[in-house]
């Protein structure tokens, strides 16, 4: 840990234009993130924290205040901020080797041909996937294509992780069998990651800070939650932990019990939907 | 016991596979074979019953019979050719034998283009028609798709442009190619170039159009990637955008070429440019008792150009497309 805080979100907002003027989405975002820390955002659905990631990737361009990495401003998107999106969103005219390789080409333009095959093979191991390098993304299943997804963010050798809700299209299997993937990979290689989630345990169990944020519009952070588990950590004894449930039992409460509060507030049909989505969670 | 049981399974599973493989084989080839049939028969009992002023309208046996005497005049001409280039490289050789200085001159054989001839001036004339639009359609198709401004610059001539008929531009393409290419030895004829170029005209708009809507459909994520991995637009364009825009550049492609076919066959008939139309009004001019059979062959000559033309693009995108498992019809 060379810079006490190597991310940092200030007075972040950003109002998009509609029929109607503008809307603001987020306000006053302001987060310091130490290198090598886990953050989850998690809130419901429409709250932002997919913009907030975006903008830290540079694909959107905040209204108000501004991110900076490593004393320096986003402004614009690039391979030091990767990327792993939802819906993994590899080339599918590419194998798998050739998605990662085009990423390590684009992002270090040092390596000769032996250390560019050498980092494409090394990252898809780490990602557990050497087995199936030469195949396309149609041939492979959704838990493997993700992997190759972070194989290849990861191959662009990010200062930051970003990844929007990684596993939310997968299986409940799939998604426990990454998830342990992520842990291993962080704890090998210390990247600063930041991850949207709906998935309270996968916030939980794979976070140094979660990040709480409150409903729309104008939304912003709510509460911010330091998880003081020690690592490495296994599912299945923290199932039985009182600390873990305790966690778990804190995010729950911010999320259905004082962020309801304020969905009745605004809109109706907001409301409606998001009741739903606490509906299917909590069942 | 359990022979008694496995026999009869056996026996209907069987009878299943061959149920099976006969629809298959029904579908693919005998119900092709009956729709022809079924046409040649009923092409024969109508134009039976249809008397024109060059005789009766030629039935299938009529038109077969043509089509074998077409190929026999190709055979005849060809031997004529042949014939002549050697008795004029004897005469040559005599005249240098007696005259050493003598410069050899060679004279091209100027018989009449026969109906093979045509065929092939008309393919070669709408491959360099078809290759030269596409050239200048699917770049400019990429352009419009990639930048909203390109778009809104480009868009309202395509849609003024679009819906014209090539054949109003024939003229116009005429006079233009004989007061603009002027040169003592033309190494391609004015009457190609205008029927390349009128093939070209039409061409270009349904690449251009479905180039440009299969660009601005890219997937969003594609185009995130694309900006994270910070590509150059080059490597954008040949990394991102073609490979996921092939299909509609394809569909684009095919269009144009089924209607530019269309259109230069229109095209050599209306301005007498050598090629299949050419030889379709010769023989309406010329009005023998043969000439119907003669035209008829031409306009199924035409569909099964046209078809193979077709097919040949579905080979060439089943060869660029990467997604081999789509189904291409």
């Amino acid at each position: 840990m060379t810079s006490k805080h190597q991310l940092e979100l200030s007075q972040v907002g950003i109002d998009f234009p509609t029929a109607k003027g503008p809307f603001t989405a987020l306000k006053d975002v302001n987060l310091r993130i130490h290198k090598g820390e886990f953050i989850s955002l998690i809130g419901h659905s429409g709250c932002g924290k997919s913009t907030v990631l975006n903008i830290v990737a540079g694909l959107h361009q905040a209204t108000t205040g501004g991110v900076i990495l490593d004393s320096q401003e986003v402004t614009e998107p690039g391979p030091e901020r990767a990327v792993v999106f939802q819906n993994h969103s590899l080339l599918p005219w590419l194998s798998a080797y050739k998605n990662v390789e085009l990423a390590v080409k684009q992002s270090s333009k040092k390596r000769n041909k032996k250390e560019i095959r050498e980092w494409v093979e090394h990252n898809l191991e780490l990602v557990h996937m050497s087995h199936a390098v030469d195949k396309l993304p149609s041939e492979i299943s959704g838990g493997m294509k993700q992997r190759v997804g972070i194989a290849r963010a990861l191959a662009m050798e990010p200062k930051v992780l970003l990844m929007d809700e990684p596993f939310g299209a997968l299986d409940a299997l799939t998604r426990a069998h990454l998830q342990d993937s992520v842990m291993e990979i962080h704890a090998e290689l210390g990247n600063t990651v930041i991850m949207i989630t709906h998935d309270v345990d996968e916030a939980v169990l794979l976070s140094d800070r979660i990040v709480m944020m409150t409903n729309g519009p104008a939304a912003t952070i709510g509460e911010i939650l330091s998880i003081d588990l020690e690592r490495p950590r296994n599912r299945i004894e923290l199932a039985d932990n009182p600390k873990y449930n305790h966690y778990r039992h804190e995010v729950l409460k911010f999320l259905y019990e004082k962020q309801r509060k304020v969905e009745s507030v605004s809109s109706h049909r907001l409301a409606q939907r998001n009741n739903k989505v606490g509906q299917h969670n909590a069942a | 016991m359990s022979k008694t049981v496995t026999l009869p399974l056996n026996l209907l599973s069987m009878s299943r596979i061959n149920v099976a493989s006969l629809g298959t084989w029904l579908g693919q080839l005998a119900l092709p074979v009956i729709g022809i049939v079924g046409f040649l028969a009923l092409w024969s009992v109508v134009a039976s019953n249809i008397d024109t002023s060059l005789g009766k309208f030629p039935g299938p046996g009529a038109v077969w019979e043509q089509a074998v005497n077409l190929v026999d005049e190709h055979v005849a001409q060809q031997q004529k050719a042949s014939d002549f280039y050697q008795r004029q490289e004897e005469r040559n050789a005599a005249r240098l034998a007696q005259d050493p200085s003598y410069e050899v001159k060679i004279r091209d054989f100027t018989g009449p283009p026969t109906f093979f001839a045509q065929i092939w001036t008309s393919l070669y004339t709408v491959a360099v028609g078809f290759l030269f639009a596409s050239l200048i359609a699917v770049p400019l198709g990429i352009l419009c798709g990639l930048s909203k401004a390109a778009y809104s610059a480009i868009n309202p001539l395509i849609q003024l442009l679009k819906p014209v008929s090539p054949l109003a531009w024939l003229p116009l393409v005429t006079m233009v190619v004989s007061a603009v290419y002027v040169s003592s030895d033309p190494m391609f004829s004015k009457s190609f170039i205008t029927s390349a170029v009128t093939v070209s005209l039409c061409c270009l708009w349904p690449t251009l159009i479905n180039t440009a809507v299969g660009v601005s459909s890219i997937d969003k994520d594609l185009l995130n990637v694309s900006k994270v991995l910070r590509l150059s637009p080059m490597s954008h364009v040949f990394k991102i955008v073609m490979p996921s825009s092939i299909p509609m550049i394809f569909t684009g492609l095919r269009l144009s070429l089924g209607i530019g076919w269309m259109v230069l066959i229109a095209a050599e008939m209306l301005a007498q440019n050598p090629g299949l139309g050419k030889f379709v009004w010769d023989e309406f001019q010329n009005g023998s008792s043969e000439s119907l059979a003669r035209i008829m062959v031409a306009v199924l000559t035409i569909g099964i150009i046209g078809f193979a033309l077709d097919r040949l693009m579905l080979i060439l995108q089943k060869k660029v497309s990467w997604d081999k498992t789509a189904v291409l019809r």
